[in-house]
This record gives structure tokens, C-alpha cells and sequence, in this order.
């Protein structure tokens, strides 16, 4: 029997980015709130330090920082037609857990959306007509997020500099600036702290990138290039480019995660209070199903409590804030059957994958000088930035240059033809291993009928409630848009002097056992039309109004960019209206 | 710290010093001055001379060491030039992480129901990596009971692995592909992980490859573009203390 506890204003299903930020945001206009983390609690100083958190076998390959799989996995499928089996090992993508969720491993690759992307779907018919996105077939459900990029763009430059983003104006309201990406949207002012310092790979290729007239840019990044203070106080340093980023935390307060520059001011706040080791099992509703009534959980030493608040915000990885709205009965579950339903619509992933690139032996790239965001890069085939008339897909990607590290259980390049193991494969690996440059493409993933999120019939977590179910694949439009780009691709790694240039592009079947992306998105999307959307514009169920989801899962497609920073400033625009107006007249903020 | 050793203290320069010296100023990079008065690892402790004798095998039975000491040595065989995967005790680290909490199936989703799935849908087998070896192992060597791996030719011992890769065989209900992915993935870490796990002794791989370990901050070096890194690599048994953090409720910084 559940413990019922003091009710309090909020509760935030998770302590990641979006928790901390809608805690941090709420707690300071004067409710009280309560966060639910499921993990452990873990801090720069004494969790992150040198050199425990430089372990490749532990972070990297055995995904230390991941989701405890055995107690909450995904099952997985390629098609309806298929049984969804237990993903039994992350690899594919790799949610977060503890405190700080995700946004502690991330790589802070630090990216704006378009101004397209927020009305997609308007945008490809009035440029392209009725005709061609029909021609696309009834599969692809392109929609529009019912928020401009325009409503969102003060929340952007608040998030950036709440991150501290390092990095290059490519577009300050609409003056197009040189050494920035020109295919940007306006941005409101520069960005808080200049580019990181440019890489050999990432010199290499822009050189190659220039030589062929393309746009190089340097990729803005959440790990600074100079010591910043953010506008909460806190302060942080100038990235070492220590190689140990994505999947890693960062010992150097150099990395934007919430342990950085969120947390340190949100837990001294009185009105906060943060629980971890706490695994939400479902918000409760009042009898009329339109009102929650807080959430049940059990802690970590097993036992269960009701929570209840005035108002539940889930705040979790994207794949889990659809699962708890799934397990907790809010909004029409979809059915791809029928089309009909929305919870666990428009499930969408990333395209990723570029070429390798092997140089000469004179060339020493040290790929283990980097951080997490040390990309050169172009964007020239990024959204909808190419004329896509005649080229039978829609969408782009971005290009570039981004090595992460030179951890060599992981990365250990060898050419076509070079066996899998051997003397031969050990002689490669010694020949390549610093001659060798990674390109990636990376963008977006076309939403389809056809793929979805819903509750397994089968499988289990360790409370005993259904895992998540995903039916995936890559939509035929994903294939042909990055093999096109792929061939594009291969000319500038020819031009920054490979010797040997591996062609890439996305292939299918979709495949669990590759890391490709943790970019999950969608499944519990925004829009301003409940029978396409579960939430509206700030965020708000439909049919719940006191629950927000909010995050990547609000996604109604995946853009060509990384999300994380997309995630804050909706984040930061739905905190805003529920400060400002749901606060003074609880209800829905748009009416159906 | 209670009692610093003359080594540890001068390694404590030499750990300190690294980002500001240049690099024909590094530590001289032979074996013997990363042995350390704390934290040393296994394969560390073990004499150069004699790789795998010393090596005390928690896991393995001795006909199992036999067949994985053999089969590691053709995946990446030694060369005039580097070590392989003997030489970096490969064997050693997969027997640690088979004893542990890896082979136990830690981080493995263990819940049936049971059904082989499709290649995208990943590992479906009971089986934890322990179990996995063990099974698989024992199928093998009955198998081979009349000319175990190890006796075999290097020709031939290729040609048995390559089989193995293949699929073709059933080893005790382990597809014998799924267990030469195993066993190659489990080799390569052997081979490229940090020493404190017990393989990569004396770091070989990456004195190989160029990789330096676990250095902290390349922040004055990473626009010296093209630029020969000739530092010892590191690992993280080393730091300025001579300790190994592996926990991560330990402090690094101790004052």
C-alpha cells in the first residue's frame, strides 16, 4: 500500500535537462516542487574526477552512465509484422540515468532548427506544392509544431547562454556574418563565447569543404572555449579537449550538463526538493480521467509513495515520458492500424553515418586532442537548404568533421579489404589509427505511419509494467536522402587528400546493434490539432492540462540537427506560459 | 597519503610535469617506471618475461586457457614490431571480466521469453558471457578432443577459427558466430583497454598505435597541427597519487 505523502505544487518525473530547468524556473516563482530522479545522485566533484572518468571499458562499452537495462529495456522491431524482442544491450542509443539524465553524457553539440523546421509541413507546400508531398505517399505524416521559430528564438538565446554555447554567428537578424554558417536562422545577438579552437580534422576539412564551394563553419559547442560565468552565478571553464566527452561526464566543469550550470543554484532553492533513486510507476488521475492527481513511486529501498501536486511534469528521456503517459492512461494511444490515436505517433530517429577517410602516413590527425563538439562542418545540405524539387526525398543533413575521440576499443579504422583479424588486421590498425578522419552525416529522419512507440504485450520491467515497444525502420525517403548526400560526401573527403574514401549513407534494416544516435524523438508530439498531436504548442496534454510533457518526445519529426538545444528553448517557452498564465488561471492554454 | 615512496614521489613530477614539458623532456616510457608502490595492476605485477605462465586464471580451467591463450594468439598475433594479444595478456583481462560481473551478465536484460530475433533485434540467448564462454568452450574442446587447438598448426588454427566465424557449427546451443563475436570483441578490449583491467600490459597497443591514455588536457596542443606525440602513454592507475579511482564515490583530488 502506497504511502501518501504532503501534496506539493509540482512534481518533475526526472531530474535531466528539462527537470532541472522546469524545477529551477517554477521553484523561483514559488512553488514547491518536487523532483523524481530514478538514478543515483552524482556531481562533478566527487563523481566526474580524473582519472576514473577517463575509463573507455567502463563508460563507453559497458555504458556506465546508461539506463539500468536490466530493469528497464526497450523490446524492438523492425515491422507490425514482427515480434518485438528485448533490446538485451544498449548499443543502438543510449539514455541516460541519474542525476542530470542524458544531458550529463551528451556531447554538447549545440544546434539551432531552422525556421522551416517549426512549420514543415507548410513550408514544403507552399514551396514545393500539394503534388510533391503527396508524391511522398500517405506514409510520411509531416506536421507542423503550432510554434514558430520566431516565438522561439528568445528562448534560444536564453538557453544558449544559460549553456554558454561556444561557437559563430552565422546569422544575426539576417545580416549573414562571414565565419559563421550562412544557412542559419537570424539569431538575436552573437553567440555567448567564440568558436573552440579549430582541430587538424577539422582543418583538414575545411579545407576540403572550401576547395568544392561549400560553407565550413565551426559547429557550436556546450563545451566552452573560455572560462564563462551563465546567468544563474555559476561558473565554468575552457574545454581541455581531453578525447573522454560523449558518454563520459566532464570533470573540467567545461560541459554544459545540469550539474554545471543548473543544479548547483536549483538545490540550494528552499522550495526544491530532489529525490533520487525514485522510479515513477504512472501519474494518477481523479475519476474524471482529465485531471491528475500526482504521481506513485517507489524508492530505492522498495517502497512505494503517493506523491500528489497540482502539476505533473514529465520530464524524462523521450522514450520513457511516452511510455508513462502510455502506462498512466493519458491521451488516445495510436493504433497503426487505423492511423488513429496519437500517443506513440510519429516516432522518429536520425540519420547518421558518414565516410572514413584514410590519409597518408604523414598526416597525423591525434584524434585523442578533442572534445565532444570539435566539429568544422557545412550545411549546405542540411533541411531543406537544396533545392529538393527533383530529387525524389525531402530533408538534408549536416556535414562534418566531428571526431570525438581516439578511444581505441572503439575506434580502431582499417581500410576495405583489410581482414577482420590477424597480423594484417593488427598491421592496419598500426598504419591507420592516426591517419584516418571520421565525416559524419547527420539529419534527419522522415516520420512515417508506419513507425511507432506502444506498450509490449509481453516483456516486462522490474516492477512488473510493460516495457515501451518500438516498431522502427528507416523510411524509404531517409535511404535515398542520405545516399544522395553520401555521394556528395565522398568528393570532399577526396578533396581533403584521402587516399582510401568508405563511402557512407544510412542503409536499412534500422539495426539495435550499431550506435547510430540517441536522438529518439517523438511519439508524444506538439501541434495544434488533438487528433495529431498530444500536446499543444507549450507543451500541455490535450486531454490532461494540469500534465506537461515536455522534450525531445514532443518532437513531431526529427530535424537535421542534434536536439538538445531545440529541447531548452521549448522548454524554457512552455516553462514561461505556465508561469505566466497557466499560474493565474489553471486550464488549458489553447482550446481544441 | 601515509607513506610516499622516493618512486611514487618522483613519479608525482613526472605525472605533473607531463603538460608542460616538452616532449623529448617525457618520462622515459620503458616498462619498469610505471610499476608503482599503489594501484599497480595485475598484469603489471606479472614478469615481462613470462606472459601467460603467471597468470592465475579465476575463471578458466586449464584446457579453456588452453584453447582462448591459443585462439587470442592468432587474432592478433605478436610481430617483430609489437606485441599481440598474449604479449598484452588478452587472456588475462577476459578471464577477469568472466569472473566478474560482465560474465555474470551484468547490464544484460536477462527476462524471457526466450526467441532468436533478427539481426537488427540483437542478442537473444539465455546465456550470460560466462555461461556463453563455458558452454561454448566445453563444445569445442570435445570437439577437438583428439587434437585440442592449441596442438594445431597456425594454418590450421585459422582455418578452425574461421569456421567458427562462419556459423557453421553448434557449439552446446551457442551459434558458433556468436561466439567468435564474443570472444574477438572481448579480445580487442583485452588488447586495447586500460592495463588496470588486466590486459593491455605495459600498454602495447598503445605505444602501437600512438594513443596516449588517460592524459587530461590537450588544450596547448590541439591546433599544433600534425604534431608527433612521442609521450608514454598513461593509464589510470597512474595519476599524481600513484592511486586507482575506481570508485567513483573516492574522491580523485585528495588534498
Amino acid at each position: 500500500m502506497a504511502q501518501r505523502l504532503k501534496p506539493v505544487d509540482m512534481v518533475t518525473i526526472g531530474v535531466g535537462l528539462t527537470g532541472s530547468l522546469a524545477a529551477l524556473e517554477l521553484a523561483q516563482a514559488g512553488l514547491k516542487v518536487v523532483g523524481l530522479e530514478r538514478g543515483a545522485p552524482r556531481f562533478t566533484v566527487p563523481d566526474f574526477q580524473s582519472p576514473a572518468i577517463h575509463d573507455e571499458l567502463r563508460f563507453s562499452i559497458r555504458k556506465g552512465m546508461m539506463q539500468d537495462n536490466t530493469k528497464v529495456p526497450v523490446t524492438f522491431r523492425n515491422n507490425s509484422n514482427e515480434t518485438a524482442l528485448p533490446i538485451r544491450r544498449w548499443e543502438s542509443f543510449l539514455p541516460g540515468q541519474g542525476l542530470g539524465g542524458s544531458f550529463v553524457h551528451w556531447n554538447g553539440q549545440s544546434f539551432r532548427a531552422q525556421v522551416a523546421d517549426f512549420i514543415y509541413r507548410t513550408h514544403l507546400l507552399q514551396r514545393y506544392g500539394q503534388k510533391f508531398l503527396e508524391s511522398y505517399g500517405p506514409d510520411l505524416t509531416v506536421q507542423d509544431w503550432g510554434v514558430t521559430y520566431e516565438e522561439v528564438e528568445p528562448y534560444y538565446d536564453r538557453f544558449e547562454y544559460l549553456l554558454g554555447v561556444s561557437g559563430k554567428a552565422g546569422n544575426i537578424k539576417g545580416q549573414i556574418q562571414p565565419g559563421g554558417n550562412p544557412f542559419e536562422a537570424p539569431r538575436s545577438r552573437e553567440y555567448p563565447n567564440p568558436p573552440l579552437k579549430e582541430t587538424y580534422f577539422g582543418a583538414i576539412f575545411r579545407k576540403g569543404a572550401d576547395s568544392l564551394g561549400y560553407h565550413p563553419y565551426p559547429q557550436p559547442s556546450s563545451n566552452l572555449s573560455r572560462p564563462y560565468t551563465n546567468p544563474l552565478g555559476l561558473k565554468l571553464q575552457a574545454c581541455v579537449f581531453c578525447g573522454f566527452c560523449e558518454r563520459y561526464a566532464c570533470e573540467h566543469y567545461a560541459k554544459a550538463s545540469p550539474q554545471a550550470i543548473i543544479l548547483p543554484v536549483l538545490l540550494k532553492n528552499p522550495n526544491y526538493e530532489l529525490r533520487t533513486n525514485c522510479e515513477v510507476l504512472r501519474i494518477n488521475l481523479d475519476s474524471t480521467g482529465k485531471k491528475a492527481t500526482g504521481v506513485t513511486y517507489v524508492d530505492g529501498a522498495g517502497r512505494e509513495f503517493e506523491q500528489p501536486a497540482e502539476i505533473v511534469c514529465i520530464t524524462a528521456f523521450p522514450l520513457n515520458s511516452v511510455r508513462t503517459l502510455l502506462l498512466s492512461g493519458i491521451g488516445k494511444p495510436y493504433d497503426a492500424r487505423t492511423g488513429e490515436g496519437v500517443v506513440g505517433r510519429n516516432y522518429t530517429y536520425q540519420t547518421t553515418g558518414g565516410p572514413t577517410v584514410f590519409m597518408d602516413e604523414s598526416i597525423n590527425i591525434n584524434p585523442f586532442m578533442s572534445s565532444g563538439a570539435p566539429g568544422t562542418m557545412i550545411d549546405d545540405f542540411g533541411g531543406d537548404n537544396f533545392d529538393h524539387a527533383n530529387l525524389g526525398f525531402i530533408g538534408g543533413q549536416y556535414v562534418g568533421s566531428i571526431m570525438t575521440g581516439g578511444r581505441p576499443i572503439e575506434f580502431h579504422p582499417t581500410p576495405p579489404g583489410t581482414p577482420r583479424w590477424g597480423l594484417e588486421w593488427k598491421r592496419a590498425v598500426a598504419r591507420h589509427y592516426n591517419h584516418t578522419i571520421l565525416i559524419q552525416q547527420h539529419g534527419m529522419s522522415a516520420p512515417s505511419r508506419l513507425n511507432y512507440l506502444d506498450l509490449d504485450p509481453t516483456y516486462k520491467d522490474a516492477w512488473g509494467q510493460p516495457l515501451l515497444r518500438m516498431t522502427f525502420d528507416f523510411p524509404e525517403n531517409d535511404i535515398r536522402m542520405s545516399q544522395y548526400i553520401a555521394d556528395k560526401v565522398v568528393e570532399i573527403g577526396r578533396a581533403m587528400g584521402g587516399k582510401i574514401v568508405v563511402r557512407g549513407g544510412t542503409k536499412r534494416p534500422y539495426t539495435t546493434t550499431v550506435y547510430q544516435s540517441t536522438h529518439n524523438c517523438g511519439g508524444a508530439v506538439m501541434g495544434d490539432d488533438p487528433k495529431t498531436s498530444v500536446v499543444n504548442r507549450y507543451q500541455q496534454c490535450w486531454d490532461v492540462p494540469n500534465v506537461f510533457s515536455l522534450g525531445g518526445s514532443s518532437f513531431p519529426q526529427n530535424i537535421t540537427y542534434n536536439y538538445s538545444v531545440t529541447i531548452g528553448a521549448i522548454t524554457l517557452f512552455a516553462l514561461d506560459a505556465i508561469k505566466n498564465k497557466y499560474l493565474k488561471a489553471p486550464g488549458p492554454l489553447v482550446q481544441a | 597519503m601515509a607513506e610516499v615512496s622516493r618512486r611514487t614521489l618522483m613519479k608525482v613530477t613526472g605525472a605533473l610535469g607531463t603538460s608542460m614539458l616538452p616532449a623529448v623532456l617525457m618520462p622515459d616510457a620503458a616498462p619498469a617506471q610505471h610499476d608503482h608502490a599503489h594501484g599497480a595492476s595485475p598484469a603489471q605485477v606479472s614478469p615481462p618475461s613470462s606472459p601467460t605462465k603467471s597468470t592465475s586464471y579465476l575463471f578458466f580451467n586449464d584446457e579453456e586457457a588452453a584453447f582462448i591463450e591459443a585462439a587470442v594468439a592468432r587474432l592478433i598475433p605478436k610481430d617483430d614490431q609489437w606485441a599481440g594479444a598474449i604479449e598484452a595478456s588478452a587472456p588475462n583481462y577476459i578471464d577477469k571480466q568472466l569472473a566478474g560481473a560482465w560474465g555474470a551478465g551484468e547490464r544484460l536484460y536477462r527476462s524471457g521469453p526466450w526467441q532468436s530475433g533478427t539481426p537488427s533485434q540483437g542478442y537473444q540467448l539465455p546465456f550470460t558471457p560466462a555461461e556463453l564462454f563455458r558452454t561454448a568452450l566445453r563444445a569445442i574442446n570435445q570437439d577437438l578432443a583428439q587434437r585440442p587447438f592449441a596442438k594445431m598448426n597456425p594454418d590450421e588454427q585459422d582455418s578452425y577459427l574461421k569456421a567458427l566465424e562462419a556459423g557453421g557449427k553448434d557449439l552446446g546451443g551457442v551459434p558458433s558466430d556468436v561466439f567468435f563475436a564474443h570472444l574477438w570483441q572481448c579480445t580487442v578490449e583485452g588488447f586495447f583497454s586500460d592495463p588496470v583491467y588486466g590486459g593491455n600490459r605495459d600498454m602495447a597497443s598503445w605505444r602501437m598505435i600512438g594513443f596516449p591514455g588517460a592524459y587530461a588536457s590537450y588544450y596547448d596542443l590541439v591546433d599544433q597541427y600534425g604534431i608527433k606525440l612521442d609521450r608514454a602513454p598513461m593509464s589510470l592507475a597512474e595519476d599524481a597519487h600513484g592511486h586507482i579511482h575506481m570508485d567513483p564515490g573516492i574522491p580523485a583530488s585528495s588534498p
